[in-house]
């Protein structure tokens, strides 16, 4: 509950900012310092120590999952402002706006990973997509970006909209909003559920796939991520995408028994063959189609779709290795790809013949660029290794479909190829690569940061330890 | 009346929704189309709150107050949507003249 009430009350402090402080470089540091507020709100919500008293009437649970979650949410974006805060004052004349715009995403990440009640899911993505439509807007002259939030908004109120008819039909066949009641009413109906909440669960997954780009519903995705503002695209991709992850793990485990032993035969529909459908076919279009890229951004946008093909793992195994893994995939993921968007930013020319002879003009920048790129692509001593190494596992743990994780292996040795390209045309390639100017904070930044990820491979212990302290 | 009416017309409904939003190529219709099937849910949802002996085993009198609430919550939430999406469409229009999500393929390449 604090997260979601001191996020929201700095989105409004922000929002007075934008008239209130003349100077428009002290939006950022003081964001910084509102998020650094929020995470102390977060981790002392984590001790135990309620900064509000307020009944919610059980329509949120506030787990050491969800609250863990909302730590890395929060961190994230406190590494995202600090490093990239700067480029969003490039567009348009309220930069406060922005800021106000990322804590009411982040409130909404707060609501999404404690919901208990289908009423929260539906409140939850609202306050985080509608924010996000105005941000991938927020280069309001740029054609590109006009387009992609039109798109983005088409079609993410029309998610919306499936959600809801979703989650009215689970409402027909169960007659509450209620998550456990949900989750018990599929147990007491034997092993078949009603034909109105199967169908509604459908919807509810379908619209889920949309909101996290599971293929075949990720059409919209590289569009989005390409049209909007580089540095919004940054926390698009990251934070946004694993809120998507923890809503939709909440949401799966209602087609599990309390047992968890008879996963496939709950609903009378074989989900999990349906999750390795899922799983296959993002991972598919994901790499494969990253492979043609020309432009990094792009390329990027198609990773993070087989990146969240890796997340749905933790959706398909359900166990506590995925509860686990999930957590560690997102700072893995998260970090590594705000530091690769933090880069991006900077280049001049988005192309991959842009990096031309990046590492003899800015070594440092090219350096931290490898790193994350290793991360990204899940090498050995990078906090992707774990990552993936989690996911993996999981599937192993659950003793079916081995075939999947050796799939999944195979997908991962593509994704090997096009991050490689950067790297060479980083290290190998002779060419002017232009950059921006480059501070020597943002490069202590970029360096502080892919120690953070070296760490976090070598001890992916120190992120998980800390959640079950 | 028995609840299969209800369940049938929102259903309708919401099949006309996906089908303009799907084919319709003019951004005001989409938008108005993506507004049906919002509708088409709340009608649902009524319904069942209205009804609730009829679709549950075991339910209270109480029941049912829960989903009219949703219906609120859909309202206010499709009316933020509708301020921030007509936001998109007029600064589109402002850049291309059009609303013809046609012309939306810049991206392609």
């Amino acid at each position: 509950m604090n997260a979601i009430i001191v996020s929201a009350v700095w989105g409004v402090i922000m929002m007075f900012c934008s008239f209130l402080v003349k100077n428009r470089g002290s939006y950022r540091h003081i964001a910084a310092f509102g998020l650094l507020t929020l995470l102390v709100a977060n981790i002392l919500n984590v001790k135990g120590i309620l900064l509000f008293d307020i009944d919610d009437h059980n329509m949120l649970h506030f787990s050491n999952f969800g609250l863990y979650f909302n730590s890395i949410a929060i961190f994230s974006t406190l590494v995202y402002v600090l490093l990239t805060g700067k480029e969003m004052e490039k567009y348009g004349k309220y930069a406060a706006e922005y800021f106000t715009l990322i804590f009411f995403v982040l409130c909404g990440v707060s609501v999404l990973s404690a919901y208990n009640n289908m009423l929260m899911l539906f409140i939850g993505i609202e306050i985080l997509s509608i924010p996000l439509y105005i941000l991938t807007g927020s280069d309001k002259k740029n054609l590109k970006s006009n387009e992609a939030a039109l798109k983005y908004f088409l079609m993410g109120a029309f998610s919306t909209g499936l959600m809801l008819m979703g989650i009215a039909l689970m409402y027909g066949g169960t007659g509450s909003f209620q998550l456990e009641i949900v989750r018990a009413a599929g147990k007491a109906n034997g092993t078949v559920l009603s034909f109105l909440e199967v169908t509604g669960l459908l919807f509810l997954f379908v619209s889920m796939a949309f909101k996290v780009s599971a293929a075949p519903f990720h059409f919209w995705t590289p569009d989005v991520y390409d049209g909007a503002p580089t540095v919004f695209t940054s926390f698009m991709a990251t934070v946004v995408k694993a809120a998507g992850f923890i809503a939709f793990i909440k949401l799966c485990e209602v087609r599990m028994v309390e047992t968890g032993l008879d996963i496939d035969k709950t609903f009378g529909v074989n989900w999990q063959l349906l999750f390795a459908i899922l799983i296959i076919a993002t991972l598919l279009v994901g790499n494969i189609t990253a492979v043609f890229q020309q432009s990094v951004k792009r390329m990027l946008a198609y990773s993070s779709i087989a990146q969240a093909g890796f997340m749905l793992f933790a959706l398909f195994s359900l166990n506590d290795l995925a509860k686990e893994g999930i957590l560690v995939y997102s700072v893995a993921y998260s970090l590594a790809t705000i530091g690769i968007f933090a880069v991006l930013v900077k280049m001049k020319d988005f192309t991959f013949e842009g990096f031309n002879g990046l590492a003899k003009k800015q070594p440092v920048l090219a350096a931290a660029c490898t790193i994350f790129l290793l991360s990204l692509a899940g090498i050995p001593l990078t906090a992707g290794f774990f990552a993936k190494y989690y996911m993996l596992a999981s599937v192993i743990k659950t003793g079916s479909y081995t075939w999947l994780v050796i799939i999944a292996v195979l997908f991962a040795a593509v994704s090997v190829y096009y991050y490689f390209r950067v790297i060479q045309a980083m290290y190998f390639k002779d060419g002017e690569a232009s950059t921006e100017e480059i501070t020597p904070s943002f490069k202590t930044g970029l360096v502080l940061l892919s120690a953070l990820i070296i760490l976090v491979g070598v001890m992916p212990s120190l992120v998980l330890n800390y959640f079950y302290f | 009346m028995p609840i299969q009416y209800y369940i049938t017309l929102a259903s309708i409904l919401f099949c006309i929704g996906v089908t303009g939003a799907l084919t319709r190529r003019n951004a005001i219709i989409i938008f108005m189309c993506i507004e049906l099937m919002l509708n088409a849910v709340n009608l649902l949802l009524v319904a069942f709150s209205k009804m609730p002996f009829a679709v549950l085993p075991n339910s209270t009198a109480a029941a049912g107050t829960d989903a009219q609430l949703f219906v609120f919550f859909i309202m206010v939430v499709a009316a933020a949507e509708v301020s921030v999406g007509l936001a998109i469409i007029v600064m589109m229009y402002r850049n291309v003249h059009s609303i013809d999500v046609n012309f939306l393929n810049r991206l392609k390449n």
